[in-house]
């Protein structure tokens, strides 16, 4: 497999079983820094796991086992020594369907910082603007930050989730199909987005809609029963596929 | 008709008719409860009877009904008071006995401090040199507000003044039987003499109250009404006894209706009178009140954090599915059991356990190890303990996983997630097992009377001597007050209005206390209302 430029992720020979069913066999994958890398495959491929190995949100569910290694930045976050809500705050998260805590838009967004201790109203209202700018809310929602975020539209409570991960100024920011549950206008503004927060963090995003890996990201994986089939530029990826698999899929013959 | 049964319309008939029946059985028990107790209040003619044997009866009619055991014929039950006179409060009188019948509107009815109630006829008022005078109601009722003013002084005197005096004497006599108990050294001795100075000032003072109130109590026996019975026999009465005197025959419905609220209020706000069975109930509205908030403060923490526990950190096993099912089963105990339990722990064990450690001196009287306020409220809180169990866990399960999820992606540990996240949003489901919690607490009755319910409290447990709040102290309340005044008092006929008015009182309370949790539950459910999403 070819080489990227300047890998700030490292998977070796990733094995992940639940209990004794092997979800994920063997990935070798390298991220780049301020790039987005997308994730693409049938359902049950194995890509959310990944992605979710990735800030050891796997940890949570019972029965899961890890072989092979994941490093950040060159240190294994498998390894003992690794404190989890630190490697947490450092790759942030967002989630398939909007969860956005029951509390005002303001409370959400801080709601990271708050945990890691700060106090002072001024800082947290800089930071709330800051993620809410990048996440392309701001002039959405300046006027209600007090307001209850359940109260704002899908495509909304997604971004609100989006700032809530961006504010804790995170390395890396995983979003897992953050569009699904989302009509096409939500999604193109949240595209939109991305490509924007592409200047400061590293990108992965799993999703369902080849076209929208083929939109926005800069390099597509496409996985398969637990196994990346192949990895490569994105462009290069829908135009001229190596694989006999990934031509099927990506031309809709299956999956 | 095969048809008809695969229609399913039977069905919804038998849910919906069993739905009736419940609905029925509960509107009538709290219709009879409100037309029974309700109707108290409202001053009842009086009738005189004269009978055909020459007698003369006057009284209150409370029920009519055929004569048992008899073809035909009513018979009339009279309420005619006058307790100390006749020995019974109510005399049954056969229909055909009766000669004829009349409403004297000059009949008055007098409420007494003692012995119930006295019908008859104001005759006068015997005056400071013992001359006789006659008098009209509205003379009567001048004298009678005179004497409410000094019986309110009185009772100041006794209870604020009097009882204050001996609250500190008490507390001397402590301190001198601990000085008592130290080895003998010139210290002691100073102390001794500085508490003994204190208390010969107290006695000094006692006595100068003392004084005082015996002279108010001679003003107060100064004058007498000299009423006049049915059976034309004149009787003498304090004003001093009287509480209020009307005469209900000539009030129009504007007077019956001021008469029924100021009864209805000092119903409310008073104490009681006469064994319970007559006066006010405030002293058992306070203490219920007061017992289910302090059951409160101690259920939740308590059930919180064992849900929490339970919920959050145990994990799905053996052991902590043999403690879920007992906690469900917990529920289920005999609160008698709940009220044994408290007896020999919280009050023989810890309770005289407090007492041998901090009030030693005042032992053997025990000021902890005796039933009271507070271990009744930690025995009820162990009752309800399972309910506010349950409830949690549920509160615990209805909050998304996603939610969680989210808050565990931004770096917080578990313990933040559940401070910061889950707790806030299980908050309705936390209410609504303190919301059962206190309808059971507020409801019963078997476990309070083996662990500090009493029939008459001297005092409440909060007052103005320090500390204010007396958790130690013995305390009324409505569910017991029923089972007294229904079945313990030694006048219980004259006793059932009270029972009906004391129960619905009880339903208020119960009902107040739980639509300000509801209010409470509901605001914070439109706070965390879930995604819609």
């Amino acid at each position: 497999m070819k080489k990227k430029p300047n890998p700030v992720v490292n998977i070796t020979d990733l094995k992940l079983y639940y209990g004794n069913n092997l979800a994920l066999n063997g990935i070798n994958l390298d991220i780049s820094e301020k790039m987005i890398t997308a994730f693409i495959g049938p359902s049950g491929c194995g890509k959310s796991t990944l992605i979710r190995c990735l800030n050891r949100m796997n940890d949570l569910i019972e029965g899961v086992r890890i072989e092979g290694s994941i490093k950040i930045a060159g240190k294994d976050i498998y390894d003992p020594s690794v404190n989890v809500t630190e490697l947490r705050k450092r790759v942030g998260m967002v989630f398939q369907k909007p969860n956005p805590f029951p509390k005002t838009i303001y409370e959400n967004v801080v709601y990271g910082p708050r945990v890691l201790g700060v106090k002072k109203k001024n800082a947290l209202d800089d930071i709330c603007e800051k993620a809410l700018i990048k996440a392309a809310l701001w002039n959405e929602v300046k006027d209600r930050l007090h307001f209850s975020a359940l109260e704002l539209s899908g495509g909304q409570q997604q971004r609100v989730c989006i700032a809530r991960a961006i504010a804790m100024e995170p390395e890396i920011v995983l979003l897992d199909e953050p569009c699904s549950a989302l009509d096409p206008i939500a999604t193109a503004k949240i595209e939109d987005m991305l490509v924007e927060l592409k200047k400061d963090y590293t990108v992965v995003i799993v999703t369902h809609n080849m076209q929208q890996a083929a939109r926005v990201s800069d390099y597509t994986g496409f996985f398969m029963m637990g196994e990346l089939v192949e990895y490569d530029d994105t462009t290069e990826l829908f135009t001229k596929p190596k694989k006999q698999r990934t031509e099927d899929y990506i031309t809709g013959r299956f999956g | 008709m095969k048809k008809f049964f695969k229609s399913g319309d039977p069905y919804v008939w038998l849910t919906a008719s069993s739905l009736t029946i419940c609905l029925l059985m509960v509107c009538g028990l709290i219709t009879l409860i409100m037309i029974k107790g309700l109707g108290i209040f409202w001053p009842h003619t009086i009738v005189h009877f004269h009978l055909k044997d020459g007698t003369t009866v006057l009284g209150e009619v409370s029920k009519k009904e055929p004569i048992p055991y008899e073809k035909d014929g009513y018979r009339t039950k009279l309420k005619i008071g006058n307790r100390d006179i006749y020995g019974l409060d109510f005399r049954w009188i056969d229909d055909d006995k009766i000669v004829s019948l009349e409403y004297p509107a000059d009949a008055v009815a007098i409420e007494r401090r003692e012995w119930g109630n006295m019908y008859g006829f104001l005759q006068g008022i015997i005056g400071k040199n013992g001359r006789i005078e006659a008098i009209q109601q509205d003379g009567a009722k001048g004298f009678i507000n005179e004497n409410k003013k000094l019986f309110k002084k009185i009772r100041q005197l006794e209870k604020k003044e009097i009882g204050g005096i001996n609250y500190q004497m008490e507390k001397k006599r402590i301190i001198v039987k601990q000085l008592q108990s130290l080895p003998p050294s010139d210290i002691v001795q100073k102390k001794m003499n500085g508490v003994k100075m204190k208390i010969d000032a107290l006695e000094k003072m006692y006595h100068e109250k003392e004084t005082l109130l015996s002279n108010l109590y001679q003003k107060a026996r100064e004058k007498e009404f000299i009423i006049r019975l049915a059976g034309g026999e004149e009787k003498i009465l304090p004003v001093f006894q009287v509480v209020r005197m009307y005469t209900p025959n000539s009030m129009h419905v504007f007077a019956k209706t001021g008469f029924y609220l100021t009864k209805f209020w000092e119903f409310i706000a008073d104490e009681p009178r006469e064994a319970n069975t007559e006066g006010g109930i405030f002293p058992a509205i306070f203490g219920t009140v007061m017992m289910v908030f302090i059951m409160s403060i101690a259920v939740v923490p308590l059930g919180v954090l064992t849900a929490v526990y339970l919920k959050e950190y145990a994990g799905d096993n053996f052991i902590s599915r043999i403690v879920r099912i007992s906690v469900n089963n917990l529920a289920g105990v005999p609160s008698i059991v709940f009220g044994v339990f408290g007896l020999g722990f919280f009050i023989y064990l810890i309770g005289g356990t407090i007492d041998n450690v901090f009030f030693k001196s005042s032992l053997p009287s025990p000021t902890f190890g005796t039933g009271g306020i507070l271990w009744a409220s930690l025995t009820l809180a162990l009752l309800t303990v399972p309910v506010v169990v349950v409830s949690t866990e549920e509160g615990l399960s209805s909050v998304p996983g996603s939610i969680r999820e989210g808050s565990y992606a931004l770096g917080a540990t578990k313990f933040e997630t559940l401070w910061r996240v889950v707790l806030p949003q299980a908050a309705p489901g936390i209410l609504t097992g303190t919301i059962l919690a206190m309808a059971r607490a507020a409801g019963e009755v078997a476990p309070l009377m083996i662990t500090g319910v009493v029939k008459l409290a001297p005092s409440l447990p909060i007052d103005h001597h320090f500390p204010f709040l007396h958790l130690e102290r013995k305390f009324m309340h409505l569910g017991f007050h029923i089972y007294d005044v229904g079945f313990q008092s030694p006048n219980v006929e004259a006793a059932i209005p009270m029972v009906y008015t004391t129960t619905l009182a009880l339903l208020f309370s119960v009902l107040v206390l739980n639509i300000t949790a509801i209010i409470v539950r509901n605001k914070l459910r439109k706070k965390y209302r879930m995604s819609s999403v």
